[in-house]
Order: structure tokens, then sequence, then C-alpha cells
């Protein structure tokens, strides 16, 4: 039985309430002929991409409007498309495997509680107890040089480094893939070159990522693998540095090289 | 004048035992009222701020037409239902303090429900999507926006409990205003000024001016300590 929760388009999760043997995998994560139309326009046409399959960070870069971050949502299982679907290892994305997928979003969202707590607070909901919950979240903090702000209140931090403790959130759950939507377009130098180095860390240590990014320099520093988006499709998918050397399509060579690209 | 207000001091001073009992009536009243309207305006706030179903948009509109009811439209509806050929009149709480305990409910739980539905879909925006990556279940979702919006929804029980001490007309036709039974500040003002004795009523009117000040005092403390954990800078 499988009984979608959310109607497509919510924004909201659109898990299914279906019971999956094995639920402890969501690898590989793929979109088969995803669509989705808004107002007329199809915003993710056909979408169609596995992810998490091969270690490393696969880079999704596209121009604004290309479907990037519904890609990511979708893949992510918050968002059900209107046609086409979703798995996760095979099944349909459900509420028992949701913590085995991380997400960071482009604005970090905190909780009004100290830094610790909003760490806590995510793996206490994964079912730590609350010692535990606390002494793995100042562990997570000291991993992302955020001890000394601990107990200052979350949403009081600068962007960046809530963007920073957003990360360690999310890494501290220990999850599978972690999808990662622009965590840089809005922080400082020092607080991208932090957040780059902990994703090349972690992909160094194993963990899977997928990371929407408009930033190319970005992409040429940390992916493994490319996925440029066009008009709500995949454009081209290869490694990284095949991209690099040479897109295979006008738009992605046109999008290297710094043009406008509509 | 003076000396009424002079007289009306006195009696705040030397804390009037007739004074005294009706201010603790008044509070004990509008305190239960506002504790027995949370208990379900809160809940019914929450699921028309986070569950979809049909009605509910209707329900929405009713909710906030009703923040606006009349109290003496209010005290006729109570009247009606308690009065002994009403539904309710076999329980003989007409002319109780439970009967305008039942009123001032009445009249604070499309306030607290409306606050409480406005600050849940404000923060449900904010949150939701993060809480379900977190996996939450609906019961966790629930209580963690509750917690969120604790400041709001503190200021929602104070905004009520404003409401329902300032009221005269539904404690008044549902209680009687008796002495030492259901009068109360509101009542106990109208039926002193009318008769001419404007010592007492005086010192209720300054008594219940103190408990508006401390409510919006207290309103901006919370609201205070709510801005304290908004985003600074982002």
């Amino acid at each position: 039985m499988a009984i979608d929760l959310v109607a497509p388009g919510q924004g909201n999760v659109a898990f299914r309430a279906s019971v999956v043997e094995n639920a402890e995998t969501v690898l590989p994560v793929s979109a088969a002929s995803a669509t989705i139309t808004r107002g007329g326009r199809r915003v993710l046409d056909e979408f169609s991409l596995t992810v998490g399959d091969a270690p490393g960070l696969v880079a999704i870069l596209g121009p604004n409007g290309a479907g990037k971050t519904l890609a990511l949502r979708v893949l992510a299982g918050l968002i059900m498309p209107d046609k086409g679907q979703v798995t996760w290892a095979g099944h349909p994305p459900d509420r028992s495997r949701v913590r085995r997928i991380g997400v960071v979003f482009q604005r970090p969202v905190m909780l009004k509680r100290s830094a610790l707590e909003n760490v806590a607070y995510a793996l206490r909901v994964a079912g730590a107890s609350r010692s535990d919950a606390v002494a793995r979240a100042a562990a997570a903090l000291e991993d992302a040089g955020l001890l000394t702000l601990a107990h200052s209140p979350a949403r009081r931090l600068s962007g960046g480094e809530q963007q920073r403790l957003a990360l360690a959130r999310a890494m501290a759950l220990d999850p599978e893939l972690l999808f990662l939507d622009e965590p840089t377009a809005n922080v400082d130098p020092a607080s991208m070159a932090a957040i780059e180095d902990r994703l090349a860390c972690a992909t160094k240590r194993g963990l899977r990522i997928a990371l929407v990014t408009q930033n190319i320099a970005q992409a040429r520093r940390l992916a493994d693998r490319v996925i440029f988006m066009h008009r709500g499709r995949v454009g081209e998918d290869g490694d990284a540095a095949s991209f690099f050397a040479g897109p295979a399509t006008d738009a992605a060579r046109r999008y290297v090289a710094g043009e406008i690209v509509a | 004048m003076a000396d009424e207000f002079l007289q009306a001091l006195g009696l705040i001073g030397r804390l009037d035992a007739d004074l005294a009992d009706i201010v603790g009536r008044s509070l004990a009243v509008s305190l239960s009222a506002v504790a027995a309207a949370a208990l379900l305006a809160l809940p019914f706030g929450a699921l028309l701020a986070t569950h979809v179903f049909p009605g509910r948009a209707v329900l929405v509109v009713l909710v906030n037409t009703l923040m606006g009811l009349p109290p003496v439209v209010v005290g006729l509806a109570v009247y009606l239902m308690l009065s002994a050929s009403g539904p309710m009149g076999p329980l003989q709480l007409l002319y109780t303090p439970a009967a305008m305990i039942i009123a001032q409910a009445i009249l604070v739980f499309p306030i607290l429900a409306a606050l409480t539905r406005e600050a849940l879909v404000a923060i449900e925006e904010d949150l939701g999507e993060q809480l379900s990556v977190f996996g939450v279940t609906p019961f966790e979702r629930a209580g963690t926006l509750l917690w969120e919006t604790r400041a709001a929804l503190a200021t929602a029980l104070l905004a009520g409990f404003g409401r329902a001490i300032a009221e005269v007309g539904a404690v008044l036709i549902v209680g009687g205003n008796i002495a030492h039974v259901t009068r109360t500040m509101t009542t106990t003002i109208a039926l002193e000024t009318s008769k001419g004795e404007l010592a007492l009523a005086l010192a209720l009117g300054v008594i219940l001016i103190l408990v508006a000040g401390l409510v919006n005092a207290a309103v901006a403390l919370l609201k205070s300590w709510n801005d304290l954990a908004q985003p600074a800078r982002v």
C-alpha cells in the first residue's frame, strides 16, 4: 500500500506511508521522467537522474530557472512530481528512511534555540538519548569550529556561521547522501572556504554529496561528477574533468564560458 | 470627586475585604476561562494551521470573525443554554462563577484559536521543510511548532486574559452580579456607578487599569524575549 500524504507541489513532505522492506539504505536515489508543471510551464521536464550510486561529490550546475533546486527537492522526497517517479534504493521515498538523507538549504533554517540545541534536537528526533545527543552535538560543533558558539542563540549567528551550523547538524545525523542547495550563496569568503573544506573532507571519508551550485569555480574545486541542467532537464551528465575540459552541449559551453544562458 | 478618589486609594491601600473579594473573584474567573479556552483553542488553532481538510477556509473565516464577538450576545447565548428551560438547565449553573467562566471562555476561544493559527502558519512556513528533513512525526512536529511559537502563544493567552477581565456584558447576564458570589470588578463598577457610590468603582477602575498595564508590560517583555531569538544578520 502506498498513500500520497501531500499533493504535488505543496512544498511539504511527500513521503509515502508504505512499509518498505530493507528500509536501511536509500542509495541510489533516482528520478525517472519526473515532471512538474507550474503556471503552465514545465519547470521540471522529464527529469531523470541517479545520484549516490558512487562515492564522491556531484555538482548540479545550470543557469537560473534550470530547475536545480526543484530537482534537489524532488530527489530528497520533499516534493512529489506531477508525473514520473522518485525512488530511494528502488522504493518510493518513505518516512522511515528520511534521516538517511541530509539536506542543507540555501537559507539556513534554525530553531529558536542555542547552536548546540539545534544539533541536539535533530539527534533527539533521530532517536538519540538526551546525553548522547548533547555529546554528539558538541562533537559536531567542534568539528565545524563552532564549539565556542555552542550556547549562542542560533538565529543570532552570522549567515556564514548559521550555514556552517546547518551543515554540522546535517552531518551529525550521519546521512548516506547529503543534498546541499547553494550552501555558500550568501556567506562570506571565510565561511565559504570552511564549508568547502568540510565538504572535501567528508567526501574523502566516503560521504556522498549532491551539491547544487551556481559557482563554477566551486564545482571545479569540489566535484567528481557534474550534472548540467537546462530548462528543467539534464543537459549533460559526466565526470567533472571531462565536463570542464569540453562541455558537449552549446548551452553548457556558454554557461562555463560565463555567458548568460536563457 | 477628589474625595471619592482619595477614598478609592484608601480602599486599595488598606486592602479592603470587599475589594479583595471582588478582585480575587475576577482574577479567578478570567484565569479559569482563559485556561479552559486554551485547552481547546490551542489544539484547534494548531489543527487549522497544519492540516488541510474540507471546510478549513470557512472555519478560519469564522474564527477570525468571532474574535469580535459582542460580550452581551455571548452572555445571552450562554443564558439561553443555562436557563431552566435550556439544554444545560439541569446543571443549574446560571448565576454561578461557572457560568461566568463558560461565557468568558467562549469569548476568549476565537482569539486564542486565531492567534495560535496565525503564529503556527508563520512558523510552519519557516521550519516546515526542515522538520520534514529531520523526519519528525506529526506529534513531534506539532510539539516543536508550539514550542517555537511559545512567545506568540503566551502573548495570545495574555490578550485573551485582557479581553476576559475587561468584559462586563456577558458576566453580568449569566452571573447576575450577586454580592460575594458572582460580583466581579467590571460588574461592580457598573453597579456602584449607577448607585452614585464612586469610591469602590474608582478603586476597582484603578486596579483594572493596573491589571491591563501589567498584561501589556508582560506582552512587551515576551516580545523582546522573542526578538532575541530572531535572525540578526541573515
